[in-house]
C-alpha cells in the first residue's frame, strides 16, 4: 500500500508509526512545512516551547521519566544551535533521544543561506548518529533508523537534518519502510556465557565485593534484576548519580551515591573493596577521583553494553559487554549455580561497612546565620512527597543535596544532568517529565542561577496544564563555585554573587515573576513554613508552582573529595577526614 | 611511540572522513596519514589510517571507530600478514651535471621519471615508507623543489578478503 504524500507529510506519518505521541518544538521558516501536517495529526500532541533548549531537555525529561524516547523538534540555524546544549547533555547521559531539525533548501546548503548552519557537522562529536536529508524518498527509512539506533543499544541522541525541500516534495509513501539504511549498527545485548561464569566465580573468590552501579543500569530497566542479584550475594552496593533510585535507598545493603560528594561509606567502600562488580558505570572521574589510586587493592568485572567503555579509565578483569538487564540476570542465576545452595559469607566485611556507616552517616549542620539550611527544605520536600515522585535537578549545591537527602526507591525518579552538568536543565526536563507522566507529582528542584537560565518553560507549563512544581534553592549566589571559591580560593568570591536573596536587590523577584508566568508563587524563609508551603504545592494542579525557598549560602556539600585527589583523602566535613582503623 | 595500520570498511555516505578524522581529533589519538577510495563494493569506501599511539591501548582506537554507525568493520594489518604503500611524486633540481646521477638513483629505487625540462624532473615512486624515505634522502642533495605523498595503502596477504565477512 503506497500513497502520495510530502516529505513532511512523511516526517509525521513516521513518528505516529515508530509510536511517538509527544514532541516538544518551535517552528521557524525551514520545518515549516512539518509544522502544517504537525496540526492535523491526532496521534501527536505539539509543546510549544518558549526556547529550543527547553524543548531538548523537555525531551530528556520526557525520555527519562518513562524510559521512552524523547523527540524534540527546531528549524535550522539558531534553532538547530539553541538543541546543542541538550543534545550533548543527552550523548554525555546516554538519554534516547530524537532531535528533528529543518535545514535549508538543498540547493541552499553550502551557500551560508539565511538561517543555514551546517547542524549535522556542529552536532557529529555529540550524537550517537546523525542523518542529513535531501531526498524525500530517503524520509521514512531514515527516521525508522534514526528511532532504532536512538534507542537501543546504548541510548543517545540522533539528528535528522530534513532539507525543505524534501520536506515539500511528494513521493509514494509506504511503511514499513523497506531499505536498511544503516548496516554498520550492531549493538551487542547478549553476553558470553563464558565471560558471565569467569566473573561468577571472582565474585565468589572474593571477600570483599561491591555492587558499582551506574546509569546503564536505569535506561537497560534492570533494577528488578540487580535487586535479586544484590540479595543472593548481599555484597554493600553503591549506586552514582546517574543510577540513583535503581535500588532502593531503605536498603540497608544500600551505600549511598559514591564520588565527589559521595558518602563515606560508599567512597571507602569502594575504595577498600577487593571486587567492584561494575554494572554499567563507566568510572568517571568524579566518581573516582584520581584513577591510579582509586580502589588500589579491586579486581573489576565491568558490565556495560558499549563496548569502548571497558577498559578506557580502568582495567577490567573480566570485561562484559552486553545489556544489564540480560547479564545481570544470567549472572544471578550463574551464581545460583555456583553456590548450590551454599551461604556467600561476607561477614567480616560488612563489619567494616557497617562501622563506617555508623560513624559517618549523611547529615548537614544548622546555619550559622540562622537562616534556612538547603539541606533541610531538600530532605522536607521528600519526605512529604515521598518515593513516587518524580525529582529533576540542576546542576550545582542543589543538585548534589538532592541526589544525597531525597530517599529514592525507585528507577526513574530521580533526573538530572550528570555527565554535562547542564544548569538549566531542571524545569524543561521537570515539564517533559510531567508530560511523559501526567498522574505523577514532579518536582524541579532547582537553584537561582540555574532557574534563570530556562524559567521561560514556565510559560509553556502554564498554557499547556503541566502543572510541575518548582523548588528554587535560593542561596543568592552560584553555590557551587562559591563554594570552591570558599574552600579552594581563599574566600574571594569571583563573580558569583547573584542578588536574588532577600537582603539584595532580589532582581528578579522570584515571586513576582513566577506570579507574572500565571504559576502559583510563594516565599519561604523560615523554618516553620517551609511544611505548608511544600503541602500548599502538592495540593495545587490548576497550575504550576515556584517556591522562592531563601537559604543560607554558606551551606557545602559534604562529603567531599577534592577534584582530582585519591579517594582516600575523602572529608567528611570541613578540615574533618574519617579516622582511620590501624591498618586500615 | 607505537604504530598501527588500520583499515576500516566505511559505507560510502557524505561526512563519513569528517567523522573518523573528527573522531581522532576528539579522542587525541594522532594519525600518521590517512588514505581513502572506493572498493570492490559499490557503495563501500576503504580507509587506511596509520596511527601513532602514546600511552593509549589500540583497542580504545578501534572501539571508538566501531561507534560510528557508518564504519562496517576494522582490521588492524599486521606488517608481517600485509603488504603496504605509499605513492609519492617527487620534483627535483636537475642540470646537465647531476642530471645523470638523479637517474641513477631513479634506477636503483626502480621509481620512474614521468617529466623532465631543462632544471628539474618528476619522479615517481612506490613502495613502503622506509623506501620512500630512503629516497627522499638520496635526492635531497639535488635540491627537491615540490614532494608529494599519499598515505599508505594497505591489503593483507593470502586470499582472504576483508569485504567478504561484512557484506553477503
Amino acid at each position: 500500500m503506497t500513497e502520495t504524500i510530502t516529505g513532511a507529510q512523511a516526517i509525521i506519518r513516521s513518528l505516529e508509526q515508530l509510536g511517538v505521541d509527544t514532541v516538544f518544538g518551535l517552528p521557524g521558516g525551514a520545518i515549516l512545512p512539518t509544522y502544517d501536517p504537525l496540526m492535523d495529526s491526532s496521534k501527536i500532541r505539539h509543546i510549544l516551547v518558549r526556547h529550543e533548549q527547553g524543548a531538548g531537555h523537555a525531551a530528556e525529561g520526557y525520555a527519562a521519566a518513562s524510559g521512552k524516547l524523547g523527540v524534540c523538534i527546531a528549524t535550522s540555524g539558531p534553532g538547530a544551535t539553541n538543541l546543542v546544549t541538550a543534545i550533548a547533555d543527552a550523548h554525555m547521559d546516554s538519554v534516547p533521544m530524537l532531535a528533528i531539525t529543518g535545514q535549508v533548501n538543498s540547493h541552499a546548503i553550502g551557500t551560508d543561506a539565511f538561517q543555514e548552519a551546517d547542524i549535522v557537522g556542529i552536532t557529529m562529536p555529540i550524537t550517537k548518529h546523525s542523518f542529513l536529508v535531501t531526498n524525500a524518498e530517503d524520509i521514512p527509512a531514515v527516521m525508522a533508523s534514526a528511532v532504532e539506533i536512538a534507542t537501543t543499544g546504548r541510548p543517545g541522541p540522533v539528528l535528522v537534518d530534513v532539507a525543505k525541500d524534501a520536506q515539500n516534495a511528494k513521493f509514494e509513501f509506504s511503511w514499513p519502510p523497506v531499505v536498511e539504511v544503516t548496516p554498520g549498527y550492531k549493538p551487542v545485548t547478549d553476553p558470553h556465557g563464558k565471560q558471565v561464569q569467569a566473573a561468577a566465580e571472582l565474585i565468589l573468590q572474593s571477600k570483599k565485593p561491591i555492587l558499582y552501579v551506574g546509569g546503564g543500569v536505569i535506561r537497560a530497566g534492570a533494577h528488578k534484576e540487580l535487586h535479586k542479584l544484590a540479595k543472593l550475594i548481599g555484597a554493600p552496593l553503591t549506586t552514582t548519580l546517574m543510577a540513583r533510585g535503581a535500588f532502593p535507598d531503605s536498603d540497608p545493603q544500600h551505600l549511598g551515591m559514591p564520588g565527589m560528594h559521595g558518602t563515606v561509606p560508599a567512597v571507602t567502600g569502594l575504595q577498600k573493596a577487593d571486587l567492584l562488580i561494575t554494572l554499567g558505570a563507566r568510572f568517571d572521574d568524579r566518581v573516582t577521583g584520581d584513577v591510579k589510586t582509586f580502589a588500589k587493592g579491586a579486581k573489576v568485572i565491568h558490565v556495560d553494553i558499549d563496548p569502548a567503555e571497558i577498559g578506557k579509565i580502568r582495567h577490567a578483569d573480566v570485561p562484559i559487554v552486553g545489556d544489564a538487564k540480560v547479564v545481570i540476570a544470567m549472572l544471578t542465576q550463574e551464581l545460583e549455580k555456583q553456590l548450590k545452595g551454599k551461604k556467600y559469607d561476607i561477614s567480616e566485611w560488612w563489619k567494616y561497612i557497617d562501622g563506617l556507616k555508623e560513624r559517618y552517616p549523611l547529615g548537614y549542620s544548622d546555619l550559622e546565620d540562622g537562616k534556612l539550611a538547603p539541606q533541610y527544605v531538600i530532605e522536607r520536600i521528600g519526605q512529604l512527597s515521598g518515593p513516587e515522585a518524580i525529582y529533576a535537578a540542576g546542576v550545582g549545591q542543589h543538585q548534589m543535596w538532592s541526589a544525597q537527602f531525597i530517599n529514592y526507591e525507585n528507577p526513574n525518579t530521580w533526573l538530572n544532568s550528570g555527565g554535562a552538568g547542564t544548569m538549566g536543565y531542571a524545569v524543561p526536563a521537570a515539564m517533559g517529565a510531567k508530560v511523559a507522566m501526567p498522574d505523577k507529582l514532579v518536582w524541579a528542584i532547582d537553584g537561582d542561577g540555574c532557574f534563570q537560565m530556562t524559567n521561560q518553560e514556565l510559560a509553556t507549563c502554564t498554557i499547556n496544564q503541566i502543572p510541575i512544581k518548582v523548588a528554587i534553592i535560593n542561596n543568592s549566589s552560584l553555590g557551587m563555585v562559591r563554594q570552591w571559591q570558599t574552600l579552594f580560593y581563599n574566600q574571594r568570591y569571583s563573580n558569583t554573587d547573584l542578588h536574588t536573596g532577600t537582603d539584595t536587590a532580589m532582581v528578579p523577584d522570584f515571586v513576582k515573576l513566577s506570579d507574572a508566568y500565571g504559576c502559583l508563587a510563594i516565599r519561604v524563609e523560615k523554618v516553620e513554613e517551609v511544611d505548608a508551603a511544600i503541602k500548599l504545592a502538592m495540593e495545587t494542579n490548576d497550575r504550576p508552582v515556584v517556591i522562592d525557598f531563601i537559604v543560607g549560602r554558606d551551606a557545602m556539600v559534604w562529603p567531599m573529595v577534592p577534584a582530582g585527589v585519591s579517594n582516600d583523602a575523602v572529608q567528611y566535613a570541613r578540615d574533618a577526614a574519617p579516622i582511620w582503623d590501624g591498618e586500615e | 611511540m607505537s604504530q598501527h595500520v588500520l583499515s576500516l570498511l566505511v559505507e560510502d555516505k557524505p561526512g563519513i572522513l569528517t567523522r573518523v578524522a573528527a573522531l581522532f581529533a576528539r579522542r587525541g589519538f594522532n594519525i600518521e596519514s590517512l588514505a581513502v577510495g572506493t572498493t570492490e563494493v559499490d557503495g563501500v569506501s576503504r580507509m587506511t589510517v596509520v596511527v601513532n599511539l602514546e600511552g593509549q591501548p589500540l583497542e580504545q582506537v578501534t572501539k571508538q571507530l566501531n561507534k560510528l554507525v557508518n564504519v562496517l568493520k576494522i582490521v588492524e594489518l599486521e606488517d608481517d600478514a600485509s603488504v603496504a604503500r605509499d605513492h609519492m611524486l617527487v620534483k627535483v633540481k636537475t642540470d646537465a651535471s647531476t642530471r645523470s646521477q638523479v637517474l641513477e638513483a631513479v634506477t636503483l629505487f626502480r621509481a620512474r621519471v614521468i617529466d623532465v625540462v631543462s632544471d628539474s624532473v618528476v619522479i615517481e615512486v612506490t613502495g613502503d615508507s622506509a623506501k620512500c624515505k630512503a629516497f627522499i634522502k638520496v635526492l635531497e642533495p639535488f635540491g627537491i623543489k615540490e614532494l608529494v605523498q599519499s598515505g599508505a595503502i594497505a591489503i593483507s596477504r593470502g586470499s582472504k578478503s576483508m569485504s567478504e565477512k561484512v557484506l553477503k
